[in-house]
């Protein structure tokens, strides 16, 4: 899952520069009286750390770029008619014009809001989130999504919109592909 | 070319103005920390407050922290820069008064009005409450946002006068003569190379966030006035997130001027320095898109701005401010007290916090993890372990008596409290991210509660040690105004002396 990757890539690079910061500190008690030189040094491994950096970054920066959740198409649609549905957000419940999909054919929320903004968050029976998409009053934005598994999935509202916020959920049914 | 000997410089007390900025902060930065904590534990189901005292504290803990992290860095800011260009003490002042104006608007609005449409305040929600709050209340609390912008745009507008009038351009003063022409090594220093940054960022920043309130004002009462609800984020999410990444890099000063002192050790302002900060003007003012990354409203392209400028701002923090401090440190003989230790794990929880920002910034992941406690985890990295470090270390060295002077037991534990109760508070957040537990709730689902406890346990952790960085600031205030040498040699430094 997406999310424990992040995770773990987060916490990794997050103890790189912990072990970075800890190894200064430890080489930090004997003075190097001359400074010039040291930061000659400095500065020729400032040059290799810079192209590790572009090399370890700019790798997923472009390769995450290739499949969008903007793009009508994407590679990871499954194959079948489109299934639409309608989402609409108000203060403080949600709407739906279909509260069952195929799991396996690609499905169409159009999502809006009838007041103020919501966030359109699909949680799967796991309670982990599969897509999001923001709910926002006189714009109706396409969330393009296959469901993998059948189960009860859970919308629930991320972003703040008020006393019942939290509360603010439905439910609808992914079905095994008939 | 710049040379790295280091030249010894004044150390001057503080003006009576700034150390009331200091005071302020101190004092609203513990409260605000305190409404956070009361969050957590109400997640935890430690208490119970209810949902509409959780989203009024909420609202408070938003507006409040991005006001004093402003008012905060620009006393740190205000500080070093004067000692290079003459800045007017009646406009530092000026900017502490509307702000304490604004702050009793926000107040009234949210603590007598009912006001809790968060700090955001993202439009319409302001003017349709669901009859919670009154239309007085709304405008309380954009008027105050706009009265304390507009102090800070008074502040930041005095400060562009006082960079010109030295410099000549915002093109001087950022060094590109040196930058784009022969180094003659006279590039400005670096206090002055990114106070510029911050003046031209906010002052665009404090006008297009000016303009949003105003616009939302005349809405409240004349409805007829339509905002686009996508235009008016934008305006929003640009200004906000401009303006609290601006409390960062003023507030990074403190370790630009404080760290040599304890390494004599110069920390110059070179081509990739200038460099670096040339493109962070750029980058803080275009990054904003990454907070609008579910907005599919946008253009394509400007979200995908959003996500190349995330991975790409990462290199001025790592590659050129991280990795000079570490530089600066490396085998220093650098006198580790609470001030040098402070500034030192600042510059951590920056380059640290930035990981899991940018992380969160790539189009994909954000798809799963916008609006989570991922979000937070992340700006509390940089934010409560960066920035805040910094003023505290700042206020920890305005408060030495002399040279040499120690720290307390106390401070020491604090320290070591701070820390680790930091990043246990930012780990329950980021590992409640990746259990897709969702932001701005109330209430938790079951669960969700045991990241809410841990969190809860951390905070109050943060918030003890915060306490007695606090008290012992106002304790040693006196000597904060005074001229004296505060940063200990390093040993050798010293010995040769």
């Amino acid at each position: 899952m997406l999310q424990h990757i992040v995770w773990y890539v987060s916490l990794s690079l997050m103890m790189v520069v912990g072990f970075g910061w800890t190894f200064v500190v430890l080489k930090s008690g004997t003075r190097e009286e001359d400074y010039t030189p040291l930061q000659k040094r400095a500065y020729r491994l400032r040059a290799r750390f810079f192209w590790l950096l572009v090399a370890l970054f700019g790798t997923p920066m472009v390769y995450t770029l290739v499949d969008l959740p903007y793009d009508i198409i994407r590679p990871a649609q499954g194959a079948g008619t489109i299934q639409a549905v309608n989402a609409t957000g108000y203060m403080w419940r949600w709407e739906l014009s279909h509260d069952r999909v195929e799991a396996g054919r690609p499905v169409e929320f159009h999502v809006t809001s009838a007041d103020v903004n919501h966030g359109f968050a699909i949680y799967d029976p796991d309670m982990k989130i599969v897509a999001q998409v923001q709910a926002m009053p006189g714009i109706t934005n396409t969330l393009h999504h296959t469901f993998g598994q059948p189960g009860t999935y859970r919308v629930m509202c991320l972003e703040y919109c008020g006393l019942a916020h939290h509360n603010m959920t439905t439910e609808f049914t992914v079905a095994a592909r008939s | 070319m710049a040379d790295y000997h280091y030249t010894p410089v004044q150390d001057h007390g503080a003006k009576a103005g700034v150390l009331a900025y200091l005071v302020t902060a101190a004092a609203v930065l513990l409260l605000m920390m305190v409404f956070g904590l009361l969050m957590r534990l109400e997640q935890a189901q430690f208490i119970s407050l209810g949902a509409n005292w959780f989203y009024q504290l909420m609202t408070l803990h938003g507006a409040g922290m991005v006001g004093i992290a402003g008012i905060a860095g620009a006393a740190v800011m205000w500080h070093f820069l004067n000692h290079y260009v003459a800045l007017s003490t009646r406009v530092l002042l000026a900017n502490l008064g509307l702000f304490l104006i604004g702050v009793a608007l926000v107040l009234g609005s949210v603590l007598i009005g009912n006001f809790h449409g968060a700090w955001t305040f993202l439009y319409p929600l302001p003017g349709n409450s669901m009859g919670l709050w009154s239309n007085e209340a709304a405008a309380s609390f954009l008027a105050g946002m706009l009265v304390i912008g507009t102090g800070f745009l008074l502040l930041q507008l005095d400060i562009a006068r006082a960079i010109i009038a030295r410099y000549g351009s915002f093109a001087r003063a950022l060094g590109w003569p040196q930058l784009f022409g022969a180094d003659d090594g006279n590039a400005p220093p670096p206090t002055v190379v990114a106070s510029t940054m911050v003046t031209i960022v906010n002052l665009i920043a404090l006008v297009v966030g000016a303009s949003i309130l105003a616009m939302m004002l005349v809405n409240l009462y004349f409805p007829e006035f339509k905002i686009d609800p996508l235009l008016a984020k934008g305006m929003i999410y640009f200004f906000g997130h401009v303006f609290i990444n601006a409390t960062i890099y003023m507030a990074v000063i403190a370790v630009y001027e404080i760290l040599p002192r304890y390494t004599r050790r110069p920390w110059k302002s070179n081509r990739i320095f200038l460099a670096s900060w040339s493109a962070s003007t750029l980058m803080v003012m275009f990054i904003f898109p990454h907070h609008l990354l579910m907005d599919f409203g946008f253009p394509k392209w400007m979200l995908m701005v959003g996500h190349i400028i995330g991975y790409l701002n990462t290199f001025p923090i790592l590659v050129v401010t991280g990795y000079g401090a570490l530089t600066i440190v490396y085998r220093s003989g650098i006198h580790w007290d609470m001030s040098s230790k402070l500034l030192f794990l600042s510059m951590f929880g920056w380059a640290a916090g930035a990981m899991p920002a940018f992380i969160d910034g790539t189009i994909r992941v954000n798809y799963v993890m916008h609006n989570t406690l991922w979000v937070p985890g992340h700006f509390h990295t940089y934010l409560l372990l960066g920035m805040v470090s910094m003023v505290f270390g700042f206020m920890y060295y305005l408060g030495k008596k002399a040279q040499g002077a120690p720290d307390t037991p106390l401070d020491r534990a604090a320290y070591w409290g701070y820390l680790i109760g930091s990043l246990g508070f930012v780990l329950s957040f980021l590992y409640a991210g990746k259990e897709s537990v969702a932001r701005r709730y109330a209430e938790h689902l079951p669960q969700w509660v045991p990241y809410d406890r841990i969190g809860a346990f951390f905070a109050t952790l943060i918030v003890a040690s915060t306490l007695v960085f606090v008290l012992c600031f106002l304790r040693r205030l006196r000597h904060a105004g005074s001229n004296h040498t505060r940063a200990t040699a390093p040993f050798s430094a010293l010995a040769a002396a």
